[in-house]
């Protein structure tokens, strides 16, 4: 979420820029997430407001110099309220061959190019499909070319530490680091303490990498550099005051999952199998052992889930996590916490698909799955997370849905919010609200089926507490003894019952608001998920051209909330870009029957700002 | 203090829902006797089961009680035992639920050694989806699904279980009320994953396959009743016994009086052995008598006991939770 409170409207000066896109791109081994995330800390720091795009491949240490192995990682950022990680980019830090040829296409023209003119080798230049050196043949020429001899220079620099050739080329990341830090006029400070940190027990590669910085920012500061080249100022956003750190969705929704389970006073157990991008919310979530928090790597998605379900009988909150796959393997297991109305939350970190599909690339396909995926009639809340810090909101909330009304939860992030970083203004848990659970103990009149009038929510008794021994499965369950029951007037009656405590959540969230805009006109543009900040860009800028334009993001997909249906019966029209084939505008149509249009991006890519801009005003077009 | 607990209070209202002459009466029966024997208040146990015949179990015990899907139970017994390591988690499943579509999470959760007892209600075929043949029917076994019999051989649930890892291996027999109540105190006592296989009669689908050995004109030969520190003798008369085979590495039935075997000859049973173990876990008629009794036994501690004392650690050294701290862990910065 943009932490910016308004533009920032000064006049922009020569040699001064509102916001600048920069990418680093190198082999899958070159050290390029983190080189991202030093230069994103750095720029937090200086005050602009920005969004990242971590973007890799799923091959660990991919044959150096592949084109398939290059990883980059893309910060945007700026004095104005910056939501997506930019539609092209302005700077381009290339370490060899395969990372120009796969990155310079998004380069604007006049962009700058930082090259390491070392590793543009035969070898490499053949593996990346160039028959000429593209730094020597004038093919660059649309841009400000800044080749440098990156790995020799490393090289002398950290000639005194003793580091082996190979450990020294590691050192190559840092120091182009160091060149970018001058280039926007960023401290290193930063950079130079985390290294320090993280190599607290190997001072001479410490040392080495801290020297290499240094000798990067060095260079730009002596070196002749190309004419246009200089130190760009970007002034600080107009950030909200407050405190203030870095956050990736995944980390603030494992954080958010300790914040629900300490709001509902109750122990979590967390249980999960790796899945790529779902995976660094078990690493997360398994260094806070002191919190009320049990991690549990189970041999797989099935018993992750079965597991998770377990310790909800037992009285804990079972949480657990996946992307796609894993949860189509979870299915059944939902389907059992849905007739055994024991609380459950899932998270999916979306990926790419089918099957394997792209699994480091994000979508937005398993809609359906959440809302559907499962046998007989299991409807569950399904609620999304709009942006990296969102998600610790949307955590708490999924923990709050769950115990109170006693069900499965389905948590949607995606591998964009998993691994994009935000600046976030650090909320102070003590101002949320806690919604303690409270296990009975009257054995009077106790029934597993009771159930709170209002929510319809089932008691939840633990084992542990006399007089409350009861039995609960799979088979259907009368509705006032809890016993075994195939009585066919009783399992209508549960069905209905079920599904009636499900759609009743809708009476317990918030009603749609309109992110943007008016709340009626000519066309709204309704997102969910992480295509928040691209939407809303698009929108803002539409809306800058005077069109009529509205942005709504829904965060409830299930059950939706109860006035969305008038309130899109409001605008001529209704446009839902989504990173699927068409998933919430079939949804939206079935249940208000509303003529909403689809636009949709399948590549693994996030939408570009320009993209949802041009299909607002097709969409506008077509409707005059 | 209350008055001590009786079969009458584990008993549940639930009607009974088994076939008539079922295995899985004797076995509840049984557990109803030896339940009270533990002196735990009956809130603090648990039943939880897979899918099949056994895994009806749970409706009848008046304890908590959870009939989850087919063969995750080991994966919702270890997340009940988890959340709360007080309970006295017992597990029910059979041959088809525990060895063949939970055959991953058996495995784990014997590997882990999670607390647990086990019990396996092993009938060798598949009961509630009408008699087809299961991963330890013999081969040759007919049934809806194999009518020119089974082909595939079949796995030794003992075996497997001393394969994953077990720390407690047992077998005993549906009606052998005594041998099974003893099995039973043996399970409880180990700490870690016990697993306790129970020979059981289908009457319906697979009957008589245990006959050898629980008939009692039979059992004396077919039935090695094992005790741990004993030699292992069988025979109406005690007169047959094990020998080990010192040069092919194997176990052989010898009878004491004959080629000049005398009582020192015979293997004496160490439940503590994992090699001896293994060879028992292996030996079945007609070549040998079945091996009933605790074949392995060797505690270590326990996954969930493994976990908590980790936690504790970790939380002297991190100090008490403090989720405004944890929120502001890392880099943060001031903007004014």
């Amino acid at each position: 979420m943009s932490v910016v409170e308004q533009d920032n409207v000064e006049a922009v000066e020569a040699g001064v820029l509102e916001g600048v896109v920069v990418r680093f791109a190198g082999d899958s081994g070159d050290g390029m997430q983190l080189t991202g995330n030093n230069f994103t800390e750095a720029t937090a720091i200086y005050g602009n407001d920005l969004a990242t795009f971590p973007d890799f491949p799923a091959e660990i240490r991919a044959p150096a110099g592949a084109t398939f192995g290059v990883s980059a990682f893309q910060i945007s950022f700026g004095s104005g309220d910056v939501t997506t990680p930019g539609d092209a980019v302005d700077v381009l830090v290339a370490m060899n061959p395969a990372a120009l040829i796969t990155n310079v296409k998004d380069l604007v023209e006049g962009g700058v190019i930082i090259a390491d003119a070392d590793a543009f080798t035969d070898k490499n230049l053949a593996r990346a499909g160039y028959k000429l050196n593209p730094l020597e043949d004038g093919s660059l020429d649309n841009y400000r070319l800044i080749a440098i001899d990156i790995s020799k220079r490393v090289l002398d620099t950290v000639k005194p530490f003793g580091l082996s050739h190979k450990f020294g080329l590691r050192c190559k990341n840092m120091w182009t680091l160091g060149l970018t830090m001058w280039l926007f006029d960023r401290s290193r400070d930063a950079a130079i303490d985390g290294l320090k940190k993280k190599f607290a027990k190997l001072p001479d590669i410490a040392d080495a990498n801290v020297a290499a910085i240094n000798a990067g920012h060095a260079f730009g500061e002596t070196a002749e550099l190309p004419s246009g080249v200089e130190i760009y100022k970007v002034p600080k956003a107009n950030v909200e005051p407050g405190l203030y750190r870095n956050t990736t969705g995944s980390e603030a929704l494992a954080y958010g999952l300790i914040a629900g389970g300490q709001l509902a006073d109750l122990p979590i157990v967390f249980a999960s199998y790796p899945i790529t991008p779902a995976s660094s919310l078990l690493h997360t979530l398994s260094s806070q052992k002191h919190f009320d928090v049990l991690t549990f790597q189970a041999e797989d998605e099935i018993a992750a889930v079965c597991a998770a379900i377990g310790a909800s009988f037992a009285g804990s909150l079972g949480i657990t996590s996946s992307s796609g796959p894993g949860i189509a393997l979870k299915a059944e297991a939902i389907s059992l916490a849905c007739a055994t109305e024991l609380p459950l939350v899932i998270v999916n970190t979306q990926r790419g698909g089918p099957s394997t599909g792209l699994p480091t690339k994000t979508e937005q396909s398993d809609l359906l799955q959440a809302l559907y995926g499962r046998h007989a009639d299991t409807p569950l809340p399904v609620i999304a997370s709009a942006t990296s810090s969102d998600c610790f909101d949307v955590a708490i909330e999924g923990v709050r849905l769950a115990t109170k009304y006693r069900t499965p939860v389905i948590i949607l992030s995606d591998g964009y919010l998993a691994n994009a970083s935000e600046p976030w203004k650090i909320p102070n848990f003590d101002d949320y609200e806690p919604f303690p659970v409270v296990a009975p103990t009257e054995a009077e009149g106790f029934s597993p089926s009771n159930r709170d009038p209002d929510t319809l929510a089932r008691i939840w008794a633990k084992p542990g507490t006399p007089g409350l021994e009861h039995r609960i499965g799979g088979i259907e369950r009368d509705s006032v003894t809890g016993d075994i029951s195939y009585a066919p007037e009783n399992h209508q009656k549960m069905t209905l019952l079920r599904k009636a405590r499900i759609d009743g959540i809708a009476k317990d969230i918030p009603l749609q608001t309109v992110d943007q805009g008016n709340t009626t006109g000519q066309l709204a543009v309704v997102g969910w998920g992480s295509t928040y900040g691209v939407i809303h860009q698009a929108v803002k800028r539409a809306r800058l051209e005077s069109l009529d334009v509205s942005h709504i993001h829904i965060r409830y997909m299930w059950p939706l909330p109860q006035n969305l249906g008038e309130l899109l019966k409001g605008f001529d029209g209704v446009l839902i870009p989504e990173m699927n084939t068409g998933q919430l505008v079939s949804i939206l149509r079935a249940e208000y029957l509303v003529d909403a249009k689809g636009f949709n991006k399948v590549s693994g890519q996030p939408f570009k700002i320009r993209e949802i801009e041009a299909a607002i005003k097709d969409q506008l077009e077509s409707q005059s | 203090m209350n008055a001590p607990l009786t079969l009458k209070d584990y008993e549940t209202d639930q009607e009974v829902r088994w076939c008539p002459g079922c295995g899985d009466y004797a076995i509840l029966k049984t557990l109803h006797k030896f339940m009270p024997t533990l002196g735990i208040p009956k809130e603090k146990s648990v039943f939880v089961s897979g899918i099949g015949c056994s895994s009806r179990f749970p409706y009848y015990m008046n304890t908590y009680g959870f009939h989850t899907i087919h063969g995750r139970a080991p994966s919702v017994a270890t997340g009940i035992k988890l959340a709360n390591p007080e309970l006295d988690v017992w597990m029910v499943t059979g041959d088809g639920d525990g060895l063949s579509i939970g055959g991953n999470h058996m495995m784990h959760v014997l590997r882990r050694n999670v607390d647990l007892q086990i019990l396996l209600f092993n009938n060798e075929i598949y009961g509630l989806t009408k008699g087809q043949y299961s991963p330890t029917s013999k081969i040759g076994t007919r049934s809806p699904s194999t009518p020119d019999g089974s082909v595939d051989r079949p796995l030794d649930p003992c075996s497997f279980a001393l394969g994953a890892g077990a720390r407690f291996v047992a077998r005993s027999i549906d009606t052998e009320m005594k041998h099974l109540t003893v099995m039973l105190g043996r399970a409880h006592a180990h700490k870690g994953a016990s697993f306790l296989e129970i020979l059981q009669n289908c009457p319906v689908y697979n009957d008589g396959i245990f006959e050898d050995v629980k008939n009692k004109k039979t059992a004396a030969d077919s039935r090695l009743v094992l005790e741990h520190g004993k030699p292992m003798l069988f025979g109406k008369e005690q007169q047959k016994g094990l020998r080990m085979n010192t040069v092919k590495l194997q176990l052989e039935v010898v009878t004491i009086g004959k080629e000049g075997v005398s009582l020192d000859d015979i293997m004496v049973h160490d439940e503590t052995n994992k090699v001896l173990a293994q060879m028992l876990a292996s030996l079945h008629a007609p070549d040998f008598p079945e091996p009933v009794g605790v074949i392995y036994c060797a505690g270590v501690s326990g996954y969930v006991d493994d976990v908590y004392a980790q936690r504790i650690a970790v939380r002297e050294v991190k100090g008490a939770p403090d989720m405004n701290a944890l929120l502001r862990s890392g880099h943060t910065w001031q903007v004014d």
